[in-house]
């Protein structure tokens, strides 16, 4: 006799459990008052340089600490740590992203150190990172002139995600073919709040905006407990 | 690379699932995958099928319904977002941009057919 086929009515979605370590891990950082950044980028893009960049101007303000990600090496980390912050290298051994558990694991390794605001260095990446909820605050990316305007087009979920987007090497706009204005409706088209900062890590343009929203939203993570 | 975590929470989905229902051997899975997901369906399904082997999912067939992009304004009005689309979006009814994205990411697993 033939076993009938029987249909199972499952209705589960595959990223609640992550989306329940997210939102557990954001729950504890908000009774620590830590604020959680998540910046993400292409490799290349300049994150690490934004993260100094951004400890040299809020260091006098907030009590800060880095969670550098890669797929390997620690030199992310020791550069951070030249700078006095206090750095954890977490190395995903081969994983394109950072979930909430693993950020769990770098934050625990602060130990119970006082600290304003954590930024989460991602792995340098536009298409991983996006898929998974790091328990972040805020999540925002850079996008480098040199990378092109197209890449709303190539990358929306990582577009669609982001509470800002800093357009860094601004001081190369003027040798390339990089069209802002197409840039812009681009981001806005699948994410209209995003904020954009312009910004060079060279020569120091736009940081002082970029570190003043930063610090604003710092300000109204610490308010909203209240 | 993201592909492997996604599918194994998949497969995990469903076998625990088919504990429950006392299933012995997965037929089929149909999944809803929202258009913003990148994976590409034959990949999911050749990934699956490696991580898959051994357990009682092992040849099942995964089929893909794709979600499309839709939004709601805080006018209340919800439209669709077509992603070839390269010009700004507003709101179809009251022309705002004060809208957020309430479908097409993510991954849901349906239903699953077994013996």
């Amino acid at each position: 006799m033939t076993q009938p086929v029987k249909l199972i009515e499952v209705k589960e979605g595959i990223l609640e459990d992550d989306g329940k370590v997210a939102a557990s891990l954001r729950a504890d950082l908000q009774t620590r008052e830590t604020f959680l950044l998540n910046l993400m980028a292409s490799p290349g893009a300049g994150k690490t340089s934004l993260v100094l960049h951004t400890i040299k101007t809020l260091r006098n303000k907030l009590e800060i600490c880095v969670v550098e990600a890669d797929i390997d090496s620690t030199v992310d980390a020791e550069a951070v740590a030249n700078e006095g912050i206090s750095a954890v290298q977490l190395r995903t051994g081969g994983f394109c992203h950072v979930d909430a558990a693993m950020m769990r694991e770098g934050i625990a390794a602060f130990g119970d150190k006082k600290c304003d605001m954590i930024i989460l260095e991602n792995v340098g990446n536009l298409v991983c990172p996006a898929e998974f909820d790091t328990g972040a605050h805020k999540n925002v990316m850079i996008l480098s002139i040199p990378e092109g305007d197209d890449k709303p087009l190539k990358y929306p979920l990582m577009f669609s995600i982001c509470d800002a987007v800093l357009i860094n090497k601004m001081d190369y706009i003027g040798l390339s073919d990089f069209d802002m204005e197409k840039l812009t409706e681009r981001i806005h088209r699948l994410n209209p709040n995003a904020e954009i900062f312009r910004i060079s890590c060279r020569t120091g343009e736009g940081i002082d905006a970029w570190s003043e929203w930063l610090f604003r939203e710092v300000c109204n993570f610490r308010n909203s407990k209240l | 690379m993201h592909e492997l975590p996604v599918i194994d929470k998949i497969l995990q989905v469903a076998l625990k699932h088919a504990r429950k229902n006392n299933i012995s051997r997965i037929l089929s899975i149909h999944l809803e995958i929202g258009e913003l997901s990148d994976l590409e369906e034959s990949w999911l399904q050749r990934y699956f099928d490696r991580v898959s082997s051994g357990t009682p999912a092992a040849g099942a067939a995964l089929n893909v319904t794709r979600i499309p992009v839709s939004a709601r304004c805080s006018c209340g009005n919800t439209f669709g977002i077509t992603l070839n689309n390269t010009t700004h979006t507003c709101c179809p009814s009251c022309g705002s941009s004060s809208w957020q994205l309430v479908a097409g990411k993510g991954y849901f697993v349906k239903s699953m057919e077994g013996l």
